[in-house]
């Protein structure tokens, strides 16, 4: 890790004061599991770094007409066990709950499972975000991509969108509250995720200036039924080989609307097509439904060379999570 | 006189009982000092440079931008430009800074040039590798393998394999060196604490009587630990340099890229049988890569050896870093093919794979009885009988059951081991001997031996181990352990006592050969009523302790073992993901000493099967020459939620117990990558060929059959 | 007495010139503080809970916190860990993690550096009462908590009931994952103190061992919740 200056702030205005223009400038640090880690294998190295934790504004979760707002320094293992939102978005919480390891939970924070960066093993050991050697020739179709994209890997991105909670938020329509020297905005969370062209972008659009500050599910986001299914090896520590977070509003036992998002398929959580919700849109959830749904939302898929298995693999979560929302 | 034999069975005290182990509760509390712990006043931090080029020529290195960067107290060339590395993460530069951070810095800070060379990384066949990077191994052929398998009614050819692996040992490797005038102490984490401090010596050009090695505690080698790894005397130098003593700990990084890696295995088998079971035909031709340097030639077939067979091996030379002895090496990987290769060839008959291998028992050898008795065993803690069903779908739904077996075999026996037991007149005894516990158990059997020749319980026996200062004793390594210092213990013990007796002779009005030692007491064997405590006996000893030495004895300890696992997986054939259910496993290791401790390595061995048939690969990158997972995230090992049910059955009483002890380290290690894969192939209908089986091979596997199990 | 944090402070340099140390342009070693006069000056000294500096620091936990927004480093700082209910006074650069800090600074090193990146588990500590990793957490951030190391779960010589479970289970055998695995047992009971079977499975998977000690380790957390229950 490369020597830096820390500071933490104690407010919004004292932590919006001290970030930097660019990423090398100044890093948000809240959880640290992430960006420590990368600090460490010198992929990134930022000169500051603002511990966002001491904020308050950025923390709780708090919910009124308006709907629900998640504090983004809200450790995984407060939202996992918050009674309100088991009842309300029991598929938000259950993937806060599957993230398999204790100290995760408990360090990690919401804005930091939406803002951690990619696990692709060339990110991760040197090779740049799109995965290139010194020549500029990308790294991932020739190499092992058994862990990347199926979806939207046309390049030059090729990982995986890592976060465990987007798909669920996405599917349940979530906005985030970003906050920068410019004032607040809100963001709709399915706009905020991109697949970089350049070396230089980042995966998702949150300037160096800017900083999440919330998640805000809109009122009514309640009314839908969420579940999530997450394909993995290991039970213990590990990734998701692929996952689908469903968000189902019913009427009596027909479905009325669907919304599928896939996750560790392409390099943004995928919302997938209308064509996949309309599978189950319309009639009662079953078994059969559920796989057309399925086949539908990886019908786009392209795998690379070896990944292939994550197609079926996708299409499975898909099935099954609109199987577990229908029964919750 | 007391007689160094191991009692019989009715007058053992400690033997064969379930012991906790005596460094548990400063291990489980935190306090034990590994290497790694180990902080000296004065202490500087190393770091080595390492090459990012798998091959590749040094063209040049310059550490003068190094060498001025902040802390920095010294810096060492550690190889030598001109050369060649062979393997991404070869170290070339060492240096000593004062804090880790600052060390880390100066690493960064030193220029290499490479002219980088081509490689081969892949884990690819002779043909794909071609004639440079392929080194004929061993071919034999036994009686007449082709006649066989012409006769033969039954034929199962396929192609099995099993992936490179690394130790990942969770105490990197490493060592502290400091150094007073010319004497040197190292406190290493190592597997062979006398065998190093005479590699320090050479590699240093100092007299041997001048090094002291230190292993108390370390955190894992399973094989990688026996020498003093060219980071050895590298840290011993920084530290002379310096004039301040050095820590240098491999960075997670470099321990799994080059501290030791268990070689791959494919083979091509063809097996012949007859219609009842009846084995006659094996052909095999097999390869696999353990980096540069070649390796051994596999022992295949594997325990069940048909009498008419060929095989022929070749080794890939790649660029993946050095293998090393991985616990049982070879074995595990030959089991996987020869287990697989049975289990396929009793699906073709068709036969229950425990038929087939209780039909072809006696190919086995002369230890086949030990194996039948201990394949009914497994099979009755499975329930083997009730649960196995042929090949395929068995349930409706996803989610498919299927039930696999192996079996394995190991030597053990008894490394060379010297011991020294002291019976001091405060009655305190102590023992010491140059060995080391990796986690074994044996500082605890050390003292249980003792314990029991004393007559005295288990924490009455001071164990001094882990120094290169006490007399020498072997490499764990090979099962050995246990036979070399169980059976220098107990002859030191019974020298010592011996000669205990012999002062307290008088006293009880008895000579000493009538004595015996029992239940904290000294008395006459023939009238037990003659007899006096301990202490009292030891007090004889007036103001001069007794100090008896023992060596390692082969008429204690004997050598060969076998045993049968069993397992029981799910598998959901809609995503691959292959769950454990329950694992069983019988064992014989002669003579028993801790039942908790010998229970616990046969557990751990499972897991780390479990590990091996699932999750874990040394995965390389043929375009980088690296390693793509350095790292303990995708290099995965099984956790407490991935490994199921297990039940262990050690072989134990007349028949095993006579042979004295053996060694239990390999063994059981060697048989679940191919029980797993055998309970897959039973669960879902075809054979996933390599392992770790991956929920990606799973679903090929299937593809590649349409008939089977998918819902 | 036994204290354990009565040690030699590793890294105290001996006597002598040292060119780097004093070289015009401060090397990097910023704001005046050499390691070694941090070493030599704030050796840290602990006792009945109150802290004694001495030499170059001088300061109390109160001053050791930076203003909130104030930026520190990068050189060293001083920084103030609670650690065991004791607070340790040290100088150190921000980008030094916890896990470091304890190891290479204090000498407190029942959490293990193994993986170094948030997934192994050998390094987990306490940061009030709950379980982290503190591979990926900065000494100077840690200031903001109460520190709880495997040390300090029981005084030495003794052992804490999560801890004498293991031994009894014989939950270890190279014993390097275990501090971690005893730490994480201990928070995991706290939140979970009646645990069935399989939250014991699917509640541990942020720890990893490699020699397979995971079925005496289920045993144990699951009698060490009967015996911490039988003792309330």
């Amino acid at each position: 890790m490369e020597s830096f200056a820390y500071a933490r702030p104690a407010t919004r205005a004292e932590a919006i004061g001290l970030l930097g223009g660019t990423y090398e400038e100044a890093a948000i640090l809240a959880g640290g599991t992430d960006l420590l880690s990368l600090m460490k294998n010198y992929v990134v190295a930022p000169k500051r770094l603002v511990d966002i934790k001491g904020v308050k504004e950025f923390g709780g979760i708090t919910s009124d007409a308006s709907g629900v707002r998640i504090g983004a320094i809200v450790p995984l293992q407060e939202l996992a066990g918050n009674a309100e939102l088991q009842k309300s978005f029991p598929g938000l919480t259950a993937a806060a709950a599957a993230v398999p390891s204790m100290q995760i939970r408990n360090m990690g924070t919401v804005g930091g499972d939406l803002l951690q960066r990619p696990r692709c093993w060339y990110f991760r050991n040197g090779f740049g975000l799109l995965a290139r050697d010194a020549k500029g020739k990308p790294l991932v179709p020739g190499g092992d991509n058994r862990y990347h994209a199926i979806l939207e890997n046309g390049g030059p991105a090729y990982f995986v969108n890592p976060s465990g909670l987007a798909p669920v938020l996405i599917a349940l329509g979530a906005e985030l509250e970003i906050v920068g020297g410019k004032g607040a905005h809100k963001v709709a969370l399915e706009k905020f995720y991109r697949a970089p062209a350049t070396e230089n972008e980042r995966e998702y659009h949150l300037a160096p200036d800017e900083i999440l500050a919330a998640i805000l599910l809109p009122k009514g986001a309640g009314e839908w039924k969420t579940a999530i299914y997450e394909v993995r090896e290991k039970q213990a520590l590990d990734w998701p080989l692929a996952a689908a977070a469903v968000a189902l509003r019913l009427e009596g036992a027909t479905v009325r609307e669907a919304r599928i998002v896939l996750a560790h398929v392409a390099p943004t959580p995928w919302m997938a097509s209308k064509a996949a919700a309309r599978e189950v849109e319309g009639h009662p959830l079953s078994p059969e439904s559920a796989a057309k749904a399925g086949a539908a939302a990886v019908e786009p898929a392209h795998p690379l060379s070896g990944n292939k298995y994550k197609v079926q693999l996708a299409r499975v979560a898909v099935k099954r999570a609109i199987l577990a929302a229908g029964r919750t | 006189m007391a007689d160094y034999k191991w009692p019989p069975a009715e007058k053992r005290s400690l033997i064969g009982k379930s012991f906790t182990r005596v460094d548990g509760p400063v291990k489980s509390s935190g306090r034990a000092k590994y290497s790694y712990d180990i902080n000296r006043p004065g202490m500087l931090y190393g770091k080595m440079v390492f090459s990012p080029y798998a091959h590749a020529n040094v063209k040049s290195i310059d550490t003068k931008a190094a060498e001025k960067m902040p802390g920095v107290r010294a810096v060492l060339v550690m190889f030598e430009p001109g050369k060649e590395v062979l393997w991404a993460g070869q170290e070339i530069v060492a240096l000593a800074a004062e804090t880790e951070e600052q060390a880390r810095d100066a690493a960064r800070a030193v220029k290499v040039e490479y002219e980088v060379l081509p490689h081969l990384v892949s884990d690819v066949a002779p043909d794909k590798a071609g004639a440079e990077h392929s080194k004929a191994g061993s071919e034999s052929k036994d009686g007449d393998p082709d006649g066989a398998m012409k006769s033969a009614e039954v034929t199962s050819e396929g192609t099995y394999g099993a992936s490179v692996i690394t130790h990942c040992c969770l105490e990197a490797h490493g060592q502290v060196a400091e150094w007073e005038g010319e004497k040197l102490t190292v406190w290493a984490s190592s597997q062979n604490v006398t065998g190093i401090a005479g590699e320090f010596s050479k590699a240093l050009n100092v007299p041997a009587a001048n090094v002291e090695t230190i292993t108390q505690y370390m955190g894992g080698g399973f094989g990688s630990k026996f020498g003093a790894d060219p980071w050895g005397p590298a840290c011993a130098k920084l530290a002379k340099q310096a004039g301040r003593p050095v820590k240098m700990m491999l960075e997670r990084d470099q321990e799994l890229m080059e501290a030791g890696a268990r070689p791959s295995i494919h083979a091509r088998v063809k097996l012949g049988a007859k219609k009842d079971g009846t084995l006659v035909a094996w052909d095999s031709e097999s390869w696999g890569t353990s980096g540069p340097q070649g390796g051994g030639n596999p022992p295949l077939p594997y325990v069940l050896r048909a009498a008419n067979r060929r095989t022929k091996h070749t080794a890939v030379l790649t660029n993946i870093g050095p293998g090393r002895a991985w616990r049982a090496p070879n074995h595990p990987q030959c089991a996987v093919i020869t287990m697989c290769a049975l289990d396929d060839l009793a699906a073709a008959i068709p036969m229950d794979p425990l038929d087939f291998f209780i039909k072809n028992i006696e190919l086995t050898g002369e230890r086949s009885k030990v194996y039948h008795e201990e394949l009914l065993g497994a099979a009755e803690m499975i329930e083997w009988k009730k649960k196995w069903h042929p090949r395929g779908a068995h349930n409706k739904g996803p989610i498919q059951r299927g039930l696999g077996l192996s079996i394995h075999t190991w030597g053990g026996g008894g490394h060379q081991s010297n011991c020294n037991c002291t019976i001091h007149p405060d009655g305190s005894v102590e023992v010491s001997l140059g060995s080391q516990d990796l986690g074994t158990g044996t500082r605890t059997i050390i003292a249980l031996v003792a314990g029991e020749t004393f007559g005295l319980p288990i924490p009455a026996i001071t164990v001094n181990i882990g120094d290169s200062h006490y007399p020498p004793s072997g490499a764990s390594g090979g099962s050995t352990t246990v036979g070399g210092v169980g059976s220098s213990t107990r002859r030191a013990a019974t020298n010592a006592l011996n000669e205990l007796f012999a002062k307290v002779a008088p006293a009880l009005n008895a000579k000493p050969e009538e004595l015996e030692a029992v239940g904290g007491k000294v008395r006459v064997a023939a009238d037990p009523s003659r007899a006096i405590s301990w202490k009292e006996a030891c007090a004889k000893l007036g103001a001069t302790p007794i100090t008896a030495a023992g060596q390692r004895s082969m008429d204690l300890i004997s050598s060969g073992v076998g045993g049968a696992q069993m397992a029981e997986v799910s598998v959901d054939t809609e995503t691959g993901v292959v769950r454990i259910e329950e694992i069983v496993a019988v064992q014989d290791c002669g003579l028993v000493l801790n039942l908790t401790t010998a229970q616990s390595q046969v557990f751990g061995a499972l897991i780390m099967g479990v590990t091996y048939a699932l999750f874990e690969e040394k995965l390389m990158d043929e375009q980088t020459g690296r390693c793509l997972n350095p790292d303990m995230e995708f290099y995965k090992l099984a956790g407490l939620a991935d490994i199921g049910k297990f039940q262990v059955h050690m072989m134990t009483g007349p028949g095993y117990d006579e042979r004295g002890l053996i060694g239990l380290g390999e063994p059981p290690v060697v048989s679940p990558g191919a029980a797993i894969s055998n309970a897959v192939a039973n669960a879902i209908g075809v054979r996933v060929p390599t392992i770790p089986i991956t929920p990606a091979k799973v679903l090929a596997a299937l593809e590649s059959a349409p008939r089977a199990g998918r819902a | 007495m036994n204290d354990e944090h009565r040690h030699n402070p590793p890294g105290s340099p001996p006597d002598g010139q040292d060119p780097h140390e004093t070289s015009p342009a401060g090397e990097g070693e910023a704001k005046g503080f050499s390691r070694r006069a941090f070493l030599k000056g704030a050796g840290v000294t602990v006792s009945a809970g109150v802290m004694v500096t001495e030499g170059l620091l001088g300061t109390g936990a109160a001053s050791a916190q930076p203003a909130p927004g104030a930026i520190a480093g990068p050189g060293p700082v001083p920084i103030t860990l609670k650690i065991n209910g004791k607070p340790h006074s040290l100088q150190l650069e921000p980008r030094v993690t916890l896990l470091d800090a304890l190891r290479d600074h204090l000498d407190i090193t029942g959490a293990k550096k193994v993986c170094d990146r948030a997934t192994c588990g050998a390094c987990t500590v306490l940061l009030d009462g709950k379980a982290a990793y503190s591979c990926t957490v900065l000494a100077i951030e840690a200031q903001n908590y109460e520190i709880t190391t495997i040390e300090g779960l029981a005084a030495e010589g003794e052992l804490s009931p999560v801890s004498a479970a293991f031994v009894e289970h014989d939950a270890q055998q190279c014993g390097f994952c275990t501090p971690g695995f005893v730490v994480a047992v201990t928070a995991f009971l706290k939140q979970n103190p009646n645990p069935s079977y399989e939250q014991v499975t699917a509640g541990l998977g942020g720890n990893l061992c490699r020699c397979g000690t995971y079925m005496g380790v289920r045993e144990a957390a699951l009698d060490a919740a009967k015996r911490m229950a039988g003792r309330a």
